[in-house]
């Protein structure tokens, strides 16, 4: 590097030519790196001979100037496209080197799942107050008041016997388990305005032994609505439309006569199935009727200005049909296989 | 109710040709629900056969059998030899015949097979293969029975097998449909068909006096006498030994009554034809007459089972001069039965308070056709009828004579006229009957109806005390004309106010944590009062629990006060079908009474009207509260192995995480610090509380569990929870929240790194930290925690990233340094913290 080139046209072509046979040799940005030091850096041939310009005779800088610069231009402008190549073919390696297979990414965290009876108890509610009707709740655990007495079950009747029903203990505290979501009838005339117009899902007891077919602890989902003139076609209407709503536009209910002691009429809800396994059948679904004129009375609604009707359904039951599911211990064992074969979405 | 078809057809048309499932059809549409259909499931050849001869040939396991040449008829292949086990016919008695082909209940089919070295052409049948009962005292002589047919005749048709009956479910307002006059009636509403009144079928007015009944009830319940009707009759001369009638015999087997002796297979018929129970005494075994009364105190009587019962006061009793012989309207005495060498019957049609009756059935757990009857009301006007039929049937078939003994008491009072305004029933049911419509069908069912201005007054016959107000009238005429007539109205409700705030907080809770990766399940509230304790609080070895009186499991009978003992139990339930991995979760009421508070309400109010606030008050203040809790479990992986990455163990932080996730889902912060339990690991628990203007207020907590208490529990070492009392954490949270305006300055970042000693939580350096260095610091996080040389013995090194903003200015490095220092100094003066260059 000491010995100064000489500076003639041969000299500079030869200059030129090894950075231009170096560059196109180089494959990657490494030795790109190198040749820019060795061709194109500040000790490079190249930059040596244009120093020599300083001396030579100013008559002659012009030519050797352009001589010099132009060779130093086509050094360069290689360079740059080469550079660029290389930084293309890289970057394209390196997205090839990043290829994963999808199909087998690490993916942290789990999956959940909802419940399906608590997802059915949002979707139904969802129906109804879609018609302005409100969510109303009760307490599980509830006075015999509520639970039996104001919907006009006599002190005699046999569902307020110990085969059917969990009495606290001391039986004489009144309190009960509620046998069904109709206590929340009562509670909501009492403390609602009138009309009212409520319906309320939630858990209820019985005292049925746990097996494929029978559950101590289900859900139910009531259905009241108390004004002036209603009759029971707007029994039917309500329920034809919330059928239609769950079940799709074909749905087809049956009422047939039945006894409560809470409703007068009452009625026997039945739900056509379609897809039924063994063939289309009626399904029982639930009861209904008119509100008693003693529910009324003791919820202080005088029924000659006021009349209502009231429905009930097992949600366990709704989901076992329109679900296709055979053993009700699912709903409460907790196996998790069955919330996630529903997911959210029920 | 199961209705054999034949018995129904005889006091109502049936549509022709009518299956079992066209009779159910019509008794659906008047509210009679489909149950079953009953059969004897024998289809033939099985015919009448005379027996020939036989001979007896004793085998070597000990039994003889009779080889018998058996006569069934030219057209049935004449004379057949057939094997027979048993010895209770002669020559020439008259049997029935299972010929080849033929099929009796099991499925048992019949075929020629070669038995006792014989080819035995055929089964000479016993009743109860037959499926007519289950008399096991050998083979059915035809003769016995009263029957001579001719050889060859079709047993079946003889015998009644081809009978079916249906089965409907009676609803316990209307006790009439529970006989075959009722049942009668109901289809002929439903079809039109004739209906012809059993009870006008015999005569009821011979004479029938003297015998001595009293009814002397001193302690009615509910102001109700124990018996309002009492018709007695004596038959004299029965021969009980008599074969009861094979058509009587296959109508009571469908009917699901098996039949025991002439006498008593009379009164369960009459029970099921007319509703009336019936009890026949044996006339000798009395002494003196009947007194109707309630128990007293400690007698007894031997019921017909066989087991002597301690009566109750309230236990209505049929007396004689000995004391009591029958439970009235429940079960007769052991004492008085009819049996084979009775004579003198004396026949009892009484009519008893239904709920008398339902009490004391219940009390004895005695529930028997009678009182099935009794307890949903039997009508007080076929008494007389019921009886008469029964003396007509004893003289009929058991040869019996009436005599004009007997006693008739009656004091049932008539059904109350109710009013029914024009216009009420089309307003109720919302069809435009018409009043003819209207009186029709109110006449139909056996009403009287007088028409009066703007109203017809109804009198409901003796057999309907369930017509009791205007609805009840109205539910007739929408029944009996249909329930398919009532339209569809969808009614309009005025403007709702959607769900409230709660309800969906309760949702997004719920979705909340399952789109956290955690799984919902439900599980039953009934627990141990171990299970309650384990998760009570530190201080208390007993958590004050509802106890259920009638558990299911007596082992169980606590309400839990806590999700917890559900989540093991599933999870538990999880691990023993393979599934490992579980982040599991419950929202779900718990039962949490105050210790020491007497909940419930002795006296309840009379529900005839509302009753005064101060009672619903007092009503209510006895109701334990019923917190909604959410509960969850971790245990597992967070994160199986895979590819290039190992698996992630679940543990405290998935517990921490998904608490936080929860209360950011019902708009609440939670925060934590150190805490303990007995039932989890004492350096991994964390108490959860929410920050409020007075201060921090604990809503749950989380932690491993104690690695014992998870083996004993037969769970992995690491077991995360996490509960919360989701209605607290929701009362916690703004109702509405004033959010600053954002500030678009640029932010300053700072580390602050603080040495103090080991034991100070670093969430409480960290909240040091955050009030002292005050408004400007928008965001802290611990982002390191150094333990090692150059720090001292027992202390720590912790390092927060700070990141500063100011609402108005771009904040200076110096002011950022200085609200650092402001926060260091906070720390120093709490913990005696230092910062570390």
């Amino acid at each position: 590097m000491s010995d100064t080139p000489e500076l003639n046209e041969e000299s500079v072509r030869a200059a030129a030519d090894a950075a231009l046979a170096a560059i196109a040799a180089a494959d990657d940005s490494a030795a790109l790196k190198a040749v820019r030091a060795e061709h194109l850096g500040e000790h490079s041939l190249l930059a040596r001979l244009n120093a020599q310009l300083r001396n030579v005779p100013s008559d002659q800088k012009a030519v050797y100037g352009k001589l010099v610069g132009g060779a130093r231009g086509r050094v360069n402008q290689a360079f740059a496209a080469k550079e660029q190549e290389i930084s293309e073919a890289e970057a394209a390696a390196q997205l090839r080197a990043e290829t994963l297979d999808v199909t087998a990414i690490p993916v942290p965290g789990r999956v959940g799942a909802r419940h399906p009876l608590t997802l059915i108890q949002e979707r139904v509610a969802d129906v109804f107050v879609g018609m302005g009707w409100e969510v109303a709740e009760g307490p599980e655990l509830e006075s015999e008041w509520f639970n039996f007495d104001a919907l006009n079950f006599d002190e005699d009747h046999p569902a307020r016997a110990m085969q059917d029903t969990f009495f606290v203990d001391p039986v004489g505290s009144h309190l009960v388990l509620r046998t069904h979501t109709s206590p929340v009838q009562v509670r909501s005339l009492l403390e609602r305005e009138l009309p009212v117009y409520v319906v309320a899902p939630g858990r209820v007891y019985r005292t049925d032994e746990l097996d494929a077919t029978h559950l101590p602890v289900f859900s139910q989902i009531e259905g009241l609505a108390v004004d002036k003139g209603l009759t029971m076609a707007h029994l039917r209407g309500t329920l034809e439309h919330f059928a239609r709503v769950m079940f799709g536009s074909e749905a087809k209910i049956r009422l047939r006569p039945n006894y409560f002691p809470f409703t007068e009429p009452s009625a026997e809800l039945d739900i056509w199935h379609p897809a039924a396994k063994g063939g289309p059948r009626w399904i029982e679904w639930g009861g209904c009727g008119m509100v008693n004129a003693n529910v009324l009375r003791a919820t202080g609604v005088d029924p000659e200005v006021y009349s209502g009707f009231a429905f009930g359904m097992g949600l366990e039951r709704t989901l076992q049909f329109r679900n296709d599911l055979s053993d009700m211990r699912d709903f409460l064992e907790g196996d998790i296989r069955f919330s996630q074969a529903f997911g959210m979405v029920v | 109710m199961r209705v054999p078809l034949s018995w129904l057809a005889e006091y109502v048309d049936l549509a022709p040709g009518s299956t079992p499932g066209d009779v159910h059809a019509a008794l659906v549409k008047v509210g009679l629900e489909e149950e079953a259909v009953h059969r004897f499931d024998v289809t033939g050849p099985v015919v009448v056969g005379r027996v020939l001869e036989f001979v007896e040939e004793p085998q070597t396991n000990g039994k003889t059998i009779r080889w018998c040449q058996v006569d069934v008829g030219a057209e049935n292949g004449g004379v057949r030899g057939i094997v027979c086990g048993a010895h209770n016919f002669q020559p020439d008695d008259k049997v029935v015949v299972t010929l080849p082909g033929a099929v009796l209940p099991g499925p048992f089919p019949i075929s020629a097979r070669k038995t006792y070295g014989h080819l035995s052409d055929g089964m000479i049948a016993s009743a109860r293969e037959l499926g007519l009962g289950d008399d096991h005292a050998g083979i059915l002589v035809l003769q016995r029975l009263g029957l001579d047919p001719e050889v060859g005749t079709d047993a079946i048709r003889l015998l009644g097998l081809d009978d079916t009956a249906v089965e409907v479910n009676v609803t316990p307002d209307r006790g009439y449909a529970f006989s075959i006059r009722g049942i009668a009636r109901e289809y002929s509403h439903a079809t039109g068909a004739e209906f012809r009144d059993p009870a006008d079928q015999v005569a009821t007015d011979a004479p029938a006096e003297g015998f001595p009944v009293e009814i002397a009830d001193r302690a009615p319940i509910r102001g109700k006498a124990g018996a309002s009707v009492f018709v007695a009759r004596v038959v004299e001369g029965i021969d009980p030994t008599r074969p009861t009638p094979a058509w009587m015999i296959a109508r009571l087997k469908l009917a699901g009554i098996r039949s025991i002796s002439l006498p008593v297979d009379i009164t369960n018929y009459v029970m099921l034809e007319l509703g009336q129970p019936i009890h026949g005494y044996d006339l000798d075994k009395l002494s003196g007459g009947i007194t109707v009364r309630r128990a007293q105190p400690g007698e007894t009587l031997r019921t017909l089972d066989g087991v002597t019962r301690t009566l109750d006061p309230e236990d209505l009793l049929i007396t004689d001069d000995s004391g009591p012989i029958g439970l009235a309207g429940v079960m007769g005495g052991a004492a008085t039965e009819i049996s084979d060498t009775t004579t003198r019957v004396l026949i009892e049609a009484a009519n008893f308070d239904p709920v008398s009756i339902a009490r004391t059935a219940r009390r004895h757990k005695l529930p028997s056709e009678a009182s099935r009857r009794y307890e949903r009301g039997v009508d007080p006007e076929v008494a007389e009828a019921a009886a008469a039929r029964v003396v007509q049937l004893l003289e009929q078939l058991a040869g019996g004579r009436a005599t004009p003994l007997g006693a008739r008491l009656h004091a049932a009072s008539a059904p109350a006229p109710i009013t029914l305004p024009d216009g009420f029933v089309a307003g109720l049911i919302g069809v435009e009957y018409t009043g003819d419509e209207v009186e029709k069908v109110l006449r139909e069912i056996g009403t009287e109806v007088e028409r009066t201005e703007g109203a017809l007054v109804v009198t409901p016959p003796s057999w309907r005390p369930d017509l009791t107000d205007k609805a009840t009238l109205a539910e007739e005429v929408a029944r009996i004309s249909g329930y398919e007539r009532i339209p569809s109205v969808l009614p309009v409700a005025p403007p709702g106010r959607g769900l409230t705030r709660q309800q969906q907080l309760w949702r997004q809770a719920a979705t909340a944590l399952a789109a956290a990766g955690l799984t919902e399940v439900l599980s039953t509230p009934f627990v141990t009062a171990a299970q309650n304790d384990a998760w009570g609080a530190a201080d208390q070895a007993s958590v004050p629990a509802v106890k259920l009186a009638n558990a299911l499991d007596a082992s169980t009978p606590f309400l839990r006060t806590t999700l917890l003992p559900g989540l093991i139990e599933a999870a538990h339930r999880n691990l023993s079908r393979g599934l490992t991995d579980l982040a599991l979760f419950e929202l779900g009421v718990v039962f949490r009474p105050d210790g020491g508070v007497r909940y419930g309400t002795e006296l309840l109010p009379a529900a005839t009207a509302r009753p005064d606030d101060a009672a619903l008050a007092s009503l209510n203040a006895g109701i334990p509260p019923q917190p909604r809790h959410a509960g969850a479990l971790f245990l597992g992986d967070r994160t199986p192995k895979q590819p290039g990455r190992a698996a992630e163990p679940s543990g405290l932080a998935d517990a921490l995480a998904a608490a936080r996730t929860l209360a950011r889902a019902v708009g609440a912060e939670l925060s934590w610090r150190q805490g303990t339990h007995k039932s989890l690991h004492p350096g991994r628990t964390a108490e959860l509380f929410v920050d409020t203007a007075d201060g921090p207020v604990v809503v749950g907590l989380a932690g491993e569990l104690l690695p014992a208490l998870a083996a004993e529990l037969d769970l992995p070492r690491v077991v995360a929870v996490f509960e919360l009392d989701l209605d607290a954490l929701m009362a916690l949270a703004p109702s509405r929240l004033d959010i600053a305006p954002i500030s678009s300055y640029p932010a300053a970042t700072q580390d602050l790194s603080l040495v103090v000693p080991v034991d100070v939580p670093a969430g409480e350096v960290l909240r040091a930290v955050t009030a002292g260095a005050g408004e400007l610091l928008e965001h802290a996080d611990l982002v390191d925690d150094y333990r090692g040389p150059g720090l001292g013995e027992g202390r720590k090194s912790l390092t927060f990233a700070l990141r500063f903003r100011a609402d108005d200015r771009t904040l200076t490095a110096a002011e950022a340094t200085e609200a650092k220092l402001a926060g260091a100094a906070r720390a120093a003066e709490a913990f005696g913290a230092t910062v570390r260059e």
